[in-house]
């Protein structure tokens, strides 16, 4: 098993594979995905995951409300993720989608009449059209100044909310298309969706970077030159990404208003949920796909212990994540790969080369 | 009549975000750092002229010669021990590092301040008005511009007639190169993030006396600095004080129509320009 440097996927070694006979040793060379830490780490998951969907059979209220916020935060964080650590995407403008996610169920259901728990779906696909048209105008700005840029957007749209009226102007909104369902089954519902979204997104970047998508972003992330000079459409795939975390954060948002059912522009627009999933995903590891897990974990832990202490939470967690962005770059899970080599969710293409004939280098 | 005095307004307005802007510009000229803290750091410098003047009693714009040269200190030592460590690599880290320094300073402001608005009293300068006509046009505001121009001015020219403005062309054209022949890059960088929190102080403190602040103003005045370099266009520091000006006056032109519709009228031009000139009205056309 080769050495576990930061998860790079060479195109070359690829190649090799794939024409194996040509360049490489004779024998048979495979192309290993799945590491023994994987599959310890898939049973440990599957518990896990089990526990999590059992959880209306044996939590109570209170504890499915907190687990409704971990799992929607832990949506938010893997999408920022997506954007930033694999894509170069830093975006503090997410809430936009939260947003959108929030008014589009007030709209769709309180509005438009449709069932409240299938608004959210139809929420989060409207937040990805109007994705694209703000991705043209954001996509023109680089960097820090593409940071800010996302963040006017979203400011703009709390605005032009604040002021329709229609949709409760400055004050908010309230859902009452939900008084349909009894209070036990629309908190299972709502508890189930926030699992479904919670795990999806996980699931999704994972099944997304084991894809085409995942080498051509991990080629960009390395080297946007050399990834457009082997053909990656560069635009094309971080505006594919840019909608799939639009539609990710506006499902988490629905979802996390469905649980709170008042909607204020200036709660759903806040620039705090950009903070929350900046501090989780820097802290936990960006661009790896269990960092956004780590840190949520150990976000929660430190909001819910210093909760009586104000705002010192975030000072806590905002010199944390400095101190993490400064000195560990793949945050806290990035220590523990570097130093075990535990992966839980390999996306690395490792070849398995034949024991070589003779003295000589194993790789 | 109203909309002639709001135009003057809002063309006043702009020697505000211009003075807001221009640290922005200058730490993205010279190390291509947007530092996302930098509207935090003129509500903090508001927040210090606020203990000077309750400490002694002194007038909010003499505050200004003991907080502006400690603001240049904090942020040449910013540089020196934060920010240098982030320049170069992958550009995550600036943004990670400035947003975090962002959310940390409003929330200390919040915790020793609370969310209570504030302001600086000036006494009469800030009543007082010149009648040009049937236009009023305040005396604050008007030095306010004016200081703006000469913040801008002096920059342009320490940018171009001295050593240092030479050592800090260089850097930021080749820091390599720059290194080559003599001049100190990590100094260079320091010294601009001094001159960015020097200046942005000042906007602090203009801003604590024209109106009141609170902790969380810091990320608004982000947005209308940004918005005026924008505008304006990258890389054109007389073009931040013109994109300052067409933000303010849309604002007071947008306020005057809806008075909810005033910031929004800004965003909305701002994203007009983004979408048809995204170089800016005065800047250089740029490719890619």
């Amino acid at each position: 098993m080769t050495t576990l440097d930061p998860d790079r996927a060479d195109p070359t070694q690829l190649d090799g594979a794939a024409s194996g006979a040509a360049a490489g040793p004779p024998g048979r060379v495979e192309v290993e995905r799945a590491t023994m830490a994987s599959r310890a780490g898939a049973v440990v998951a599957l518990v896990a995951l089990v526990v999590l969907a059992t959880a209306p059979l044996w939590a109570r209220t209170s504890v499915l409300r907190t687990l409704i916020g971990f799992l929607t935060l832990l949506a938010l964080a893997s999408m920022w993720n997506l954007l930033a650590g694999y894509a170069g995407l830093v975006s503090i403008g997410q809430q936009a989608y939260i947003g959108i996610g929030a008014y589009g169920l007030y709209w769709l259901s309180d509005s438009a009449g449709l069932d409240p728990f299938a608004s959210v779906p139809l929420a989060a696909l409207m937040a990805a059209v109007l994705s694209v048209p703000i991705a043209v105008l954001a996509f023109r700005l680089r960097g820090g100044y593409f940071a800010i840029g996302t963040w006017v957007i979203a400011e703009a749209l709390r605005l032009l909310i604040a002021n329709t009226t229609q949709l409760g102007g400055g004050s908010g909104v309230t859902i009452t298309a939900v008084s349909g369902y009894d209070r036990q089954t629309r908190l299972y519902l709502t508890y189930w969706l926030a699992f479904a979204v919670g795990v999806g997104a996980v699931a999704l970047t994972y099944l997304l970077l084991r894809r085409r998508l995942g080498l051509a972003l991990t080629a960009n992330r390395d080297s946007e030159t050399g990834a457009r000079s082997l053909g990656v459409d560069v635009y094309r795939v971080k505006l594919v990404v840019y909608v799939v975390a639009a539609f990710g954060c506006a499902l988490a948002g629905a979802v996390i208003y469905l649980n709170l059912l008042r909607i204020q522009p200036d709660a759903a627009f806040s620039v705090n949920w950009s903070a929350f999933m900046i501090f989780i995903v820097v802290i936990g590891g960006v661009g790896t796909i269990e960092g956004p897990i780590v840190g949520a974990v150990l976000f929660f832990v430190v909001q819910e212990t210093l909760a009586q202490y104000g705002s010192w939470y975030l000072i806590l967690l905002g010199l944390i994540a400095v101190a993490v962005a400064l000195r560990a770059r793949h945050g806290l899970w990035g220590l523990v790969a570097e130093r075990t080599g535990i992966s839980l969710f390999p996306v690395r293409r490792r070849l398995k080369l034949p024991a070589p004939p003779a003295a000589g280098g194993s790789r | 009549m109203t909309t002639a005095n709001n135009l003057v307004q809002g063309l006043l307005l702009g020697g505000l975000y211009a003075l807001f802007a221009t640290g922005l510009s200058l730490m993205f000229g010279v190390m291509r750092l947007v530092n996302l803290a930098h509207g935090d750091f003129a509500i903090l410098a508001a927040f210090l002229a606020l203990v000077a003047v309750d400490g002694t009693g002194v007038h909010p714009l003499l505050t200004l010669a003991v907080v502006v040269p400690a603001m240049f200190v904090l942020g040449y030592l910013l540089q020196r021990g934060v920010l240098n460590r982030t320049v170069g690599g992958d550009g995550l880290a600036p943004v990670l590092v400035t947003f975090g320094l962002s959310i940390i300073l409003q929330n200390l402001l919040l915790e020793l301040f609370s969310a209570d608005s504030r302001g600086l009293d000036a006494g009469a300068v800030e009543d007082t008005s010149l009648a040009l006509g049937r236009l009023n046009v305040g005396w604050f505001p008007l030095l306010t511009l004016l200081t703006g121009a000469a913040v801008l001015a002096g920059l342009q020219l320490l940018l171009a007639r001295t050593r240092l403005g030479r050592a800090l062309r260089a850097t930021s054209d080749d820091p390599e190169a720059a290194q080559l022949v003599g001049i100190d890059h990590r100094h260079a960088f320091a010294v601009a993030t001094g001159l960015a929190l020097a200046t942005v102080a000042i906007a602090g403190i203009f801003l604590g006396i024209r109106t009141t602040f609170s902790p969380a103003l810091g990320p608004t005045r982000l947005i209308f600095a940004f918005e005026a370099v924008i505008i304006g266009g990258l890389g054109s520091l007389w073009g931040t004080l013109a994109g300052g000006m067409v933000l303010g006056v849309a604002q007071t032109l947008g306020a005057q129509v809806s008075p909810g519709w005033g910031v929004l009228t800004g965003h909305l031009v701002f994203l007009a320009v983004l979408a048809f000139r995204p170089s800016g009205l005065f800047g250089k056309p740029v490719t890619t």
